[in-house]
C-alpha cells in the first residue's frame, strides 16, 4: 500500500481476552516488525486489561472473500436447515438429547 | 536505621518520579504514534511505583507525609535520584539510551530486592519486576535496532551512550545508607547488581554494534542531594501549583 | 453510466436497510471522499488535541491528577491511531493522510487552537470539549462505516472515563479557595464558546451535512447535537455553581430546550481559517515531531529488512 519503503507495515492485530477464548479482529497498526507489532499491539489494544494473548499479522499477508462473490459462497447454506438440532423432532418425554 | 531505610526509599521513589516525569515530556511529540504511546505507558508505571515507594517513605519516616507532600514539597538537595535520569530527553537516541541503562540497572535490582527482608520493599519490587522486564525489552530492542539501523541512528546511539556513560556509575554507589541496609539484608548488595548490569549491556551493545564506552569520570552527588541543574527546573515545573497555591486541594 | 446508476441504488439501498458498509464493497466515489475527509480530520483533532492537555501533564497539581492526565492523554493518541487505521481501509496510507494534515490541506478540530493558560483548562477541556465530542462520537458508533464504526465504539468506550475527569476537576475547584473558583469561571468562560463552535456551522449553512445525513456517515445534525450538550451543560453548571457566561440563555418550556445566545461566527471562521490563538504553535510541535522522528522511523526499517535478510541467508 505505502509507497514509501521507510514507512512501517500496517499489522491486524487479535487479542484473546481470557484464556480459553478464541483471538478476536481488535483493529490495527504500524510496525517495522513482528516483534515491534506484538509489542505496540500490547501498549496499544491490552491498556485496559482486555489482553492475555496477542496475534499479529501483517495486513498484506490477509486474503478477503469479495463482497461480490457473498451470494453464491454464502446463499446455498440457506436451505440446508438440517444442520441445526431444531431441525429434528424429538419424541415428547425423552430426556438427555 | 529508618532513617537509612527513608533515605533508600526515597531513592528509590525518586529515581522513578523524575524519570517518569522525563518521559511524560515526550507525550503527544513521539516519533511515531505507537511510540508516543509505549512511552506514556512506562512513564505511567513509573509514576505508579514512586507513588507506592512514596508512601512507603511517608510511614518509614513517620512524621504524617504522604506521596504528594514527598513529591511536591521537597526541594532539589532533598532530593534523591541519581544525575541519570534528570538528565534531558534530547533526541529519541538519548531518551532510549537513558532508558537503556537505567533498565539494565533497574530489573536485577528489583528481583534482588525480592529477596529483601523488608516486606513492603519486596511488595513493591514484586509489582515493578514485571514492569521493569518489559522496559529492558523495549529499551534493548531500540538501542539494537538504533546501533544496527541505519548509519545515522548508529552514530546518534553512540553519542547518546557516550554523552551518558558518566552518569552509570552513580548507580552503585556504597555510601553509609547502603551499607547499613545491605547489613539488615534489606537493601541488595551493589556488587551482583553491578555484574547483572556489565553482562546486559555488553551482550544488547554487541548485538546493537555500538562500542561500550570507556570507565573514564563517574559523576556522583544525586543520591545525597547534589544535582546537575536540570532537577531544578524538573521540580519548579512539577511543584508549581503546589507552591503558588499552598494548601489548596485539587 | 447505467451500471453506475444501479450500484448507486443498491448503495443506498443497503444504507437505508442499516447494513453497514464493508472497506471492499463498492461505495460511490464521493463517499469515499467524504468519509476520508471526515475520518482523516477527526484523526488529526485527536492527535493534534494531545498537545493542549498535554502542555499540563509535567504540571499536575498531584500524583492522582498526573496519571489521570497521562493516562487521558495517551487514550486521545490511541483515538487518533485508531482513526489512522479506519482511513487505511478506505485506501489512504497513514504518511499520507499526516502529509496532508503538516501541508496544511488537512483540518483539525479549532477547539485544539485554543491555549490551556490555568490548570482549570484541564478540567474544561474534559467536561465541555470531550462532553462536546462525545455528542458526535456516540452518534457515530452508528455511522454507516462499518471500521469507522468499530473505531468508535471502542474510542466511546474508553471516552468515558475523559469527561467524568474534567468535571471532577472543574467541581473541585469551584468548591475550592477563592481563587480556584475564580480560576474554575475564568475557564467555563472562555472555553463555553468554543465548545459550542465544535459541532460546526448551523445546518442551514453546513457543507457537508445533507450529504453525510444521506448516507448515514451523520445521523443528527450540527444544531440538533449543539442543543442536546447545551441542556445537558448548563444543569452540570449549576450543580457546581458556575455560570455559564451566555446572558440570553433561558429555558424554553414549549420548546423543552434552553434557547442561547448566537454564535460568534466571525472566530469560528477566523480560527478555522488559521487564525486561532495557536493555529501557528500547533502545526509546528506536529511538523517538529514528525521530522524529528523520521530517523527513527528509518533505522527501525532498516533493521528490520536487515534482520529479515538475514533469516533468509541462514
Amino acid at each position: 500500500m505505502s509507497d514509501n519503503p521507510n514507512n512501517w507495515p500496517l499489522w491486524e492485530v487479535f487479542i484473546q481476552s481470557k484464556r480459553g477464548l478464541e483471538h478476536k479482529h481488535v483493529g490495527s497498526l504500524h510496525a517495522a516488525d513482528a516483534e515491534m507489532a506484538i509489542e505496540n499491539a500490547r501498549d496499544v489494544y491490552t491498556r485496559r486489561q482486555e489482553g492475555n494473548s496477542i496475534w499479529v499479522v501483517e495486513a498484506e499477508h490477509i486474503h478477503a472473500s469479495r463482497p461480490e462473490d457473498a451470494e453464491s459462497l454464502f446463499d446455498p447454506a440457506d436451505d440446508k436447515v438440517y444442520r441445526h438440532p431444531t431441525f429434528y423432532t424429538m419424541p415428547e418425554g425423552a430426556k438427555y438429547i | 536505621m529508618s532513617n537509612a531505610l527513608f533515605t533508600y526509599t526515597l531513592r528509590l521513589a525518586d529515581d522513578l518520579l523524575v524519570l517518569s516525569h522525563r518521559l511524560s515530556e515526550w507525550c503527544g511529540h513521539g516519533p511515531v504514534l505507537e511510540e508516543d504511546i509505549a512511552l506514556t505507558n512506562r512513564a505511567l508505571d513509573h509514576l505508579g511505583e514512586a507513588r507506592n515507594l512514596l508512601q512507603y517513605a511517608g510511614q518509614v519516616e513517620g512524621q504524617g507525609r504522604s506521596d504528594d507532600d514527598l513529591a511536591f514539597l521537597r526541594n532539589e538537595r532533598q532530593y534523591r535520584n541519581v544525575k541519570l535520569v534528570e538528565q534531558p530527553n534530547g533526541d529519541y537516541a538519548h531518551t532510549i539510551a537513558r532508558n537503556f541503562l537505567f533498565d539494565a540497572y533497574h530489573l536485577p535490582l528489583m528481583h534482588a530486592l525480592l529477596k529483601s527482608k523488608d516486606d513492603q520493599l519486596v511488595a513493591i519490587a514484586g509489582k515493578a519486576v514485571k514492569e521493569a522486564t518489559y522496559h529492558l525489552r523495549h529499551s534493548s530492542e531500540w538501542m539494537v535496532r538504533f546501533g544496527d539501523g541505519t548509519d545515522e541512528s548508529h552514530q546518534r546511539a553512540q553519542t547518546a551512550l557516550d554523552d551518558l556513560w558518566t552518569f552509570t556509575g552513580e548507580l552503585f554507589v556504597e555510601d553509609d545508607v547502603q551499607k547499613e541496609l545491605e547489613k539488615a539484608g534489606i537493601a541488595p548488595a551493589s556488587g551482583p547488581i553491578k555484574a547483572a548490569f556489565d553482562s546486559t549491556v555488553n551482550e544488547v551493545l554487541k548485538e546493537a554494534t555500538l562500542k561500550r564506552p570507556e570507565d573514564g569520570f563517574m559523576a556522583e552527588g544525586g543520591r545525597d542531594g547534589r544535582h546537575t541543574e536540570h532537577l531544578g527546573y524538573i521540580l519548579a515545573e512539577m511543584q508549581y501549583l503546589q507552591r503558588a497555591y499552598p494548601g489548596a486541594e485539587w | 453510466m447505467t451500471e453506475v446508476k444501479d450500484l448507486e441504488a443498491l448503495f443506498q439501498a443497503k444504507i437505508d436497510a442499516e447494513q453497514k458498509i464493508e472497506p471492499k464493497d463498492w461505495m460511490p466515489e464521493k463517499y469515499r471522499k467524504n468519509l476520508v475527509r471526515q475520518v482523516s480530520q477527526h484523526a488529526h483533532s485527536e492527535v493534534v488535541g494531545m498537545l493542549p492537555e498535554g502542555n499540563w501533564i509535567t504540571r499536575a497539581p498531584n500524583l492522582r491528577r498526573k496519571a489521570i492526565l497521562l493516562a487521558k492523554v495517551q487514550d486521545e493518541a490511541g483515538h487518533g491511531l485508531y482513526l489512522y487505521s479506519a482511513c487505511e481501509t478506505l485506501g489512504v496510507t497513514r504518511e499520507s493522510t499526516i502529509d496532508d494534515l503538516l501541508s496544511g490541506k488537512a483540518k483539525y478540530s479549532s477547539i485544539f487552537n485554543y491555549p490551556t493558560l490555568t490548570w482549570a483548562d484541564i478540567g474544561a477541556i474534559g467536561w465541555l470539549v470531550d462532553g462536546a465530542a462525545i455528542m458526535n462520537q456516540v452518534m457515530l458508533t452508528r455511522t454507516s462505516y462499518g471500521p469507522y464504526a468499530r473505531a468508535m465504539v471502542r474510542i466511546c468506550k474508553e471516552e468515558s472515563f475523559h469527561q467524568r475527569q474534567g468535571y471532577e476537576i472543574i467541581a473541585v475547584l469551584s468548591k475550592g479557595t477563592p481563587e480556584q473558583k475564580d480560576m474554575a469561571q475564568d475557564a467555563l468562560n472562555r472555553w463555553w464558546w468554543p465548545s459550542l463552535m465544535m459541532f460546526g456551522p448551523h445546518d442551514g449553512e453546513s457543507a457537508h451535512t445533507a450529504e453525510s445525513m444521506k448516507w448515514k456517515i451523520k445521523r443528527e445534525s450540527n444544531d440538533e447535537l449543539r442543543q442536546k450538550f447545551i441542556d445537558r451543560t448548563v444543569q452540570q453548571a449549576e450543580v457546581i455553581g458556575l455560570k455559564v457566561p451566555d446572558p440570553d440563555l433561558k429555558w424554553n418550556e414549549e420548546r423543552g430546550h434552553y434557547d442561547h445566545g448566537e454564535i460568534d461566527w466571525k472566530e469560528f471562521w477566523n480560527v478555522v481559517e488559521g487564525n486561532g490563538p495557536c493555529n501557528h504553535e500547533r502545526m509546528k510541535a506536529r511538523i517538529a515531531a514528525h521530522e524529528n522522528g523520521r530517523w527513527v522511523r528509518e533505522a527501525a526499517v532498516a533493521y528490520a529488512s536487515k534482520k529479515a535478510r538475514k533469516k533468509q541467508a541462514a
